[in-house]
């Protein structure tokens, strides 16, 4: 009798046995440990958020910064952070472009083009603290102008320089072939086709690349520390290039371990919360018209 | 033929008898919008060679200065001293960066050690366990942790994790390769875990079909076919992770303490390659050897994440060929 109840269920049947338990377990385990750990980090940005925005003030993000005295700004520091972000976009954005576009391209498909593809991934994966020291051998040593804007944002545009390079290949190289060639029947050369057919359809995959290394650039502080320094020139909109150029994330780094500020805590709290809203800014509003787009165009 | 001549009889010449079309034929002007289109064409593409030339100049402007700089060091400490030894009083004149390259070492085994597991897991869930709302979710999600600013992990490493550590611990000690390797891991996590998760929603559906139909559960159909399917994939996850482990540099200076001792436990102050680089060459000069052995350091940096690069061509290669 117990033998034809348990013939009669299906072995395919789960619900017991040590096989089906695991599978459960797993389950559990897979939802409860990814769950705890996308919160843990996602509370921390909320913590910093939350921490320092309340009590921001214009007369803060716009203020002079102090050495000793309580109450300083950080907007010689936030402005510096815009600044150098922009030139360094001006440099990496159309080099970089242009380097992938011609990699997906113009070039030939031999060992050469294989080793600079490789020179651009290695160059990818340099460390942010090696074009620091590259842009110390660089702008201190060789062309003797000491720590600037200038250098910081130089250095900043080469540690992007080859992500740009390879997010446009990929993008361009992801457009299907069909477009290519319909444009080339048209008449089109090859120029034409790359300005009016190739870029406009990978523009998602390059304002999502663009979007990578501005926040890149914005938060880098190894390179900035390296090649600007840890001071501004303690005046707010100033453009020239060869002042001292601190920015936010160094400023964050400098308050918190090396400043003498009676409200270093309060200052960093307020710079680490500009800081993440910033960052997380740019990916809003470059991202929300692509997603806009793409429902659109489904 | 005949019509097209007819109808534009300003081209005259040898030009006209040929295909006609405006863009064959010219219009007889020197700088015609042939000969423009073709200038242009041909302009561009010199100014993408020229851009592609130059990531290369830089990469190879990086390596030689850094070697030219870093070699030098070799004049002032014998190359034995400087990777054996653990004596780092560069006042002094003794330059042993033995305890950075070991601390580099330990730091990013014990970041992998923690993040690896995690990361597949949260990648299995990804890919595997998460329904769709929730996977197109977390995916921008992370990919947005990834773009957050490494001196604001340290700086909530500093600020969270150390005093923690402190209560945990009852002493005194927190700063140390332990809370490194945790502020390290948060940061590397969206990197491993996206890496890997695209590796496993890129294993053929027919397997995982197979498996269910010889009777796995799903928990073995992820373990015995999914994950080992993926395996290349993850493993380059998992060097990308380590190549930012490796190179991070404010986040660990935050939390790591700052002393050149052998990190030979996990609360103990110690210190990395990144860390001492830039702690310290704003304060020397830059022709002393304690400036050269710094870029010594970041030499080692240097040829340490292009064999990484090297090491996941392998891996594609391999992976191609299978």
């Amino acid at each position: 009798m117990k033998n034809a109840t348990g013939a009669a269920r299906s072995p395919f049947s789960s619900g017991r046995g040590i096989n089906s338990l695991n599978n459960r377990l797993f389950t559990a385990f897979v939802w409860s440990a990814s769950a705890a750990m996308v919160l843990f980090i996602l509370a921390l940005l909320y913590l910093i958020l939350q921490k320092g925005l309340p009590t921001l003030t214009w007369d803060f993000i716009l203020g002079l910064p102090s050495e000793i005295e309580e109450g300083g700004g950080i907007g010689p520091a936030l402005f510096n952070s815009f600044y150098m972000l922009l030139i360094s976009l001006f440099i990496a954005v159309p080099l970089g472009m242009a380097a992938g576009i011609y990699l997906a391209e113009f070039a030939p498909d031999n060992k050469l083009i294989g080793f600079v593809r490789i020179c651009v991934e290695g160059l990818a994966s340099v460390p942010s603290i090696i074009f620091g020291l590259f842009g110390i051998a660089l702008f201190v040593e060789m062309f003797q102008i000491g720590l600037t804007i200038l250098g910081g944002a130089v250095s900043l545009a080469f540690l992007n320089l080859p992500v740009m390079t390879r997010v446009t290949e990929e993008s361009i190289r992801a457009v299907p072939g069909e477009l290519k060639q319909a444009s080339f029947a048209l008449g089109a050369t090859h120029l034409q086709t790359i300005r009016r057919v190739l870029v406009p359809s990978a523009i998602n995959g390059l304002v999502t690349g663009i979007c990578l290394i501005a926040g890149r650039a914005f938060g880098e502080s190894a390179v900035i520390i390296l090649t600007a320094g840890v001071t501004t020139s303690g005046e707010m909109w100033d453009f020239n290039l060869l002042s001292p150029g601190e920015t936010l994330a160094v400023h964050l780094w400098y308050v918190q371990s090396e400043a003498i500020v009676p409200d270093a805590v309060s200052i960093s709290d307020k710079a680490a919360a500009v800081l993440v809203f910033v960052i997380l800014l740019f990916n809003v509003l470059f991202r929300i018209p692509l997603w806009i787009k793409e429902r659109r165009s489904r | 033929m005949q019509l097209d001549t007819s109808a534009r009889p300003s081209i005259a010449g040898p030009n006209a008898s040929e295909l006609g079309g405006s863009i064959k034929a010219g219009s007889g002007k020197s700088f015609d919008r042939k000969n423009r289109l073709l200038f242009y064409n041909r302009f561009f593409k010199l100014a993408c060679i020229a851009s592609a030339v130059f990531v290369c100049l830089i990469l190879f402007g990086i390596l030689f200065l850094m070697f030219r700089t870093g070699v030098l060091t070799f004049r002032d400490v014998s190359p034995m001293t400087f990777f054996f030894s653990t004596d780092w009083t560069p006042e002094d004149d003794r330059y042993g960066a033995f305890v950075f390259i070991f601390g580099t070492f330990a730091l990013t085994l014990l970041t992998l050690l923690i993040s690896v597991p995690l990361s597949v897991v949260i990648a299995v869930f990804l890919a595997e366990v998460a329904p769709t709302w929730l996977r197109n979710l977390l995916r921008p999600v992370l990919d947005l942790l990834v773009g957050i600013p490494s001196v604001v992990y340290g700086f909530l490493g500093l600020t969270i994790l150390i005093p923690l550590l402190r209560d945990i611990t009852g002493t005194n000690m927190g700063d140390g390769i332990l809370a490194a390797a945790i502020v390290l891991t948060i940061m590397v996590l969206p990197t491993i875990s996206r890496v890997s998760d695209d590796a496993i929603s890129a294993v053929p559906r027919k397997y995982r079909d197979a498996s269910y139909a010889l009777g796995a559960t799903r928990f073995q159909t992820i373990f015995k076919v999914t994950i080992p399917a993926a395996r290349s994939g993850i493993l380059y996850g998992v060097i990308l992770g380590m190549a930012r482990a490796i190179g991070e540099t404010m986040a660990v200076v935050m939390v790591i303490g700052n002393t050149p001792q052998l990190a030979d436990a996990l609360f103990k102050p110690t210190s990395v390659l990144t860390s001492n680089i830039v702690m310290q060459i704003a304060n020397v000069p830059f022709d002393s050897t304690w400036n050269n052995a710094l870029y010594m350091m970041g030499f080692l940096l240097l040829v340490i994440s292009l064999l990484m690069i090297v090491l996941v061509r392998l891996l594609q290669r391999k992976g191609a060929h299978s």
